[in-house]
């Protein structure tokens, strides 16, 4: 799988006189399960950058390829490629609608016209990966918790097997115990089952640590493209387009000021750890 | 489709209309709505169209605002015009089968849709130029004597801002669910009528489940703020007539007076 942004602008007039463009010249390339983490402070388009990738919204200039084929040619099943790049946006628990939790997850492999057998079992797959027990299925989508709530709508993209899955905030609105939830779930499917994920964000703290590859938006253009290591060299850059790197970053930067020679390109707080006991020891 | 109503929406800019007392604006739509079914015969008709080109050009809102809200329009606009096309007798200019056109015919319906058109974009003009809580509180003031017979104003007036408010938020409520529910692979475009119908359960379920909890929460903050209806509630800014609103509404008399004019003068 190989899903490739190629020059991609948007505006939402283009007819203005001066367009303002919400995405400018974007280009990237998603690989075979890969994670990866699109972060930008909100307004720099990356909701508008992410309905590209699968088919939603169509950009002013520019292509998007799956596989290699532009997926804007007439002849193009979108809705097959919306299969298999799943897209899971902010607030996904607003979307549910039908009676049980099964059914709800049954209507993206209904919609492919799955029989109902197959439509179960991927329902069913889906709900264990992310961390829904059997008990869920009968029930109403609209008794559960919040959190709940959001696993159900994830397993609803999930169900129709997608190669690649792209998540809009997915953490947005819920308190730590449930985002670090959502990011270990997000992070097994990543590891276990191949799935090339695009986290969408604007919390360093929640990509640093699972994404293998950052993407940084500002005003609508890719500004970093790179691992989470070399984009936080840039802290103060970061800083100046209203993001900042993780915490630790700043600690560490802080301590090597003060002459304490550990790594900067610690990223979290047990690998920071172990950088200054290593750094004390020695001295 | 749902994208293209403009009813109930501002465009916020700055113009003569956009200043105006809300009353004002309220008495324009209700003249000119009367005003157009006082005139008949095109000359009446040129004269509204005239007194409207000039109060859209007043409202400095683009003109393709003002069209988009027709396209919603457009199936009524043709039925009609079919409509009295095709029934009204008269001196015949065509016929086939059952199909009779008459010069009366093609009159009445040219006229017909000119004065819906007029109508549309009339009313518009005041919702365009007038946010949503002014409209309101215009409505409440010119309303106002209707208490006397306990007919709940202040809370209707509510009710109708809080309606003209969700409409946008609403909206965009369809087009978030819209897209999700394509994203998983619904289709809303294709199919009979009855697959299409099928098709909106997912969309109107959230839409619904969306609208409650939005009522609720606003019901909430309300009580949060000590609402308790409107008796005693004072306006942070009441309305008051300013110097162009009484120009504005000699205008709309003297317009009105023209109308009723033309009516009787000409034949």
């Amino acid at each position: 799988m190989e899903l490739t942004l190629k020059n991609t602008s948007f505006s939402y007039d283009p007819g203005a006189k001066k367009p303002v463009f919400a995405v400018r010249n974007v280009s990237f390339t998603i690989h075979e399960g890969e994670f990866s983490a699109l972060i930008g402070h909100t307004g720099s388009g990356k909701s508008t950058l992410v309905q590209f990738l699968n088919g939603l919204l169509k950009p002013t200039f520019g292509e998007v390829l799956f596989n290699g084929e532009n997926i804007f040619d007439k002849k193009y099943p979108l809705k097959e490629l919306r299969q298999k790049v799943g897209l899971v946006f902010q607030y996904p628990e607003h979307q549910l609608f039908e009676e049980t939790v099964l059914k709800d997850i049954c209507f993206g492999p209904k919609n492919m016209g799955l029989p109902k057998e197959e439509r179960i079992e991927r329902a069913r797959h889906a709900m264990r990966l992310v961390g829904l027990s059997e008990s869920y299925e009968e029930k109403s989508p609209f008794e559960l918790s919040g959190g709940e709530k959001r696993r159900v709508a994830i397993a609803g993209v999930l169900a129709m097997n997608p190669e690649c899955l792209i998540l809009d905030e997915p953490t947005a609105g819920l308190d730590p115990a449930g985002r670090d939830d959502i990011l270990g779930t997000v992070r097994t499917l990543s590891d276990t089952e191949g799935i090339a994920v695009v986290l969408v964000s604007h919390s360093m703290e929640d990509v640093a640590v699972y994404a293998e590859r950052l993407l940084v938006m500002n005003q609508g253009s890719l500004l970093y493209d790179d691992t989470p290591r070399a984009v936080f060299e840039h802290y103060r850059e970061l800083e100046k387009i209203g993001l900042s790197a993780p915490q630790v970053t700043y600690i560490a930067h802080a301590l090597r000021d003060k002459g304490f020679l550990v790594d900067e390109h610690a990223m979290s707080v047990p690998e920071l750890k172990a950088e200054i006991l290593r750094v004390l020891g020695k001295a | 489709m749902i994208r293209d109503i403009t009813l109930g929406q501002y465009y916020d800019t700055d113009s003569v209309l956009h200043r105006l007392d809300p009353r004002v604006k309220l008495a324009f739509t209700f003249i000119y709505i009367i005003s157009l079914f006082v005139g008949h015969g095109p000359w009446c008709y040129a004269y509204a169209a005239a007194f409207l080109v000039f109060v859209i050009v007043l409202s400095h809102v683009p003109v393709k605002f003002m069209v988009k809200g027709l396209r919603a329009m457009l199936m009524i606009l043709i039925i009609s015009a079919l409509f009295n096309v095709f029934l009204v007798q008269g001196e015949v200019i065509f016929h086939w089968w059952i199909f009779t056109v008459s010069k009366e015919g093609i009159r009445t319906a040219v006229l017909m849709v000119v004065r819906l058109v007029f109508l549309v974009i009339g009313s518009s003009i005041m919702t365009l130029t007038t946010t949503p809580n002014d409209l309101t509180d215009g409505l409440e003031r010119s309303m106002r004597f209707l208490k006397v017979i306990r007919v709940p104003v202040h809370e209707i007036a509510m009710m109708m801002s809080i309606a003209l408010r969700f409409i946008p938020i609403l909206i965009e409520e369809v087009n978030k669910i819209m897209k999700a529910q394509i994203a998983r692979g619904a289709d809303f475009d294709t199919g009979g009528l009855v697959k299409k119908a099928k098709a909106m359960v997912p969309l109107l379920i959230p839409l619904f489940v969306s609208a409650f909890r939005r009522a609720s929460d606003l019901a909430l903050a309300m009580e949060a703020r000590c609402y308790h209806g409107g008796d005693g509630r004072t306006k942070l800014h009441p309305l008051k007539y300013q110097k162009a609103d009484i120009i504005a509404y000699i205008v709309l008399l003297l317009y009105l007076g023209g109308m009723i004019a033309m009516a009787v003068l000409l034949p």
